[in-house]
């Protein structure tokens, strides 16, 4: 007998789906914290060491790393939010999908002002 | 003939049931727990942290050691940015725990990443915790346009 699982996928649809994109956003944000608190620690170096590194930052592909970072960041702020009110309020299951949808439109319309605010800093001289 | 089903866990779980003999007591329900909680205050530890260095003034262009130094001037953001380090790594240690025993199927290959984990877990948040209360914001090995402007001239 093959010892595979026959299939993995449990009830699909958007309780799963948001559970999957709470642990793929919750493991990259976990790894950007270890790197971020060793980037921070340059400090206790020198300013010197501390400013070449954090400069490497500051070019448009890091940029558009930290655009993906915080987008990752809100979405596990906002879906984590609705987890703790399917879990404590009493009608949280019951509204659980309808709460993953506002969810998903505070999520974009954060990242829509966060773009507009950062892209141009980014991108522009200064 | 109806056959009457006990609702689940109603009353006390017989012995039988019971998965863990070595009592591991209450851990996962604090962990469980704990997740929620700090959370809720990571929600709003970091959302004011990016709004401060992301946001605000020049955004990220910036942030360099006299931004740092400005902050860590004041206990304020000293307590901030050590309760976010320790709540950060504690709620994202316990996430990738629960991941690990997720998916990772071999007791040998569980307790290997995990060994991994912890002892990442406290180098950083040793590290960590020693970067804010040893920071000097005005160092001597810098030159004055590095530092912040309350450094006295060398």
């Amino acid at each position: 007998m093959s010892k595979l699982p026959a299939g993995t996928l449990y009830r699909g649809r958007e309780g799963q789906w948001s559970w999957v994109a709470h642990r793929i956003t919750g493991v990259v944000i976990f790894f950007f914290l270890l790197v971020h608190v060793l980037d921070t620690s340059l400090v206790r170096v020198s300013p010197e060491a501390y400013n070449v590194v954090i400069g490497a930052y500051k070019n448009p592909i890091m940029g558009l790393g930290e655009l993906g970072l915080v987008a990752a960041i809100v979405f596990h702020a906002f879906n984590g939010i609705r987890v703790v009110l399917i879990d404590f309020w009493k009608k949280g299951p019951k509204y659980q999908r309808q709460m993953l949808w506002g969810v998903v439109g505070l999520w974009a319309v954060t990242i829509i002002g966060f773009s507009i605010r950062h892209i141009p800093i980014i991108f522009g001289g200064h | 003939m109806s056959t009457n089903i006990e609702a689940p866990r109603s009353g006390r779980i017989s012995p039988r049931y019971t998965r863990s003999k070595s009592g591991k007591g209450n851990f996962e329900m604090f962990a469980w727990l704990f997740m929620r909680i700090s959370g809720v205050l990571l929600v709003v530890l970091i959302f004011t942290h990016l709004i401060m260095n992301l946001v605000l003034g020049d955004g990220i262009k910036a942030i360099d050691f006299g931004f740092v130094a400005g902050k860590w001037a004041s206990p304020l953001w000293q307590v901030w940015d050590l309760v976010m380090l320790w709540l950060a790594m504690l709620h994202g240690t316990n996430g990738v725990r629960t991941i690990i025993n997720d998916y990772a199927e071999k007791n040998s290959t569980r307790m290997w990443l995990k060994t991994v984990l912890y002892a990442a877990t406290v180098v950083i948040i040793v590290l960590g915790t020693l970067v804010i209360f040893t920071f000097d914001p005005c160092p001597a090995n810098a030159t004055l346009d590095q530092l912040p402007s309350f450094c006295p001239a060398p």
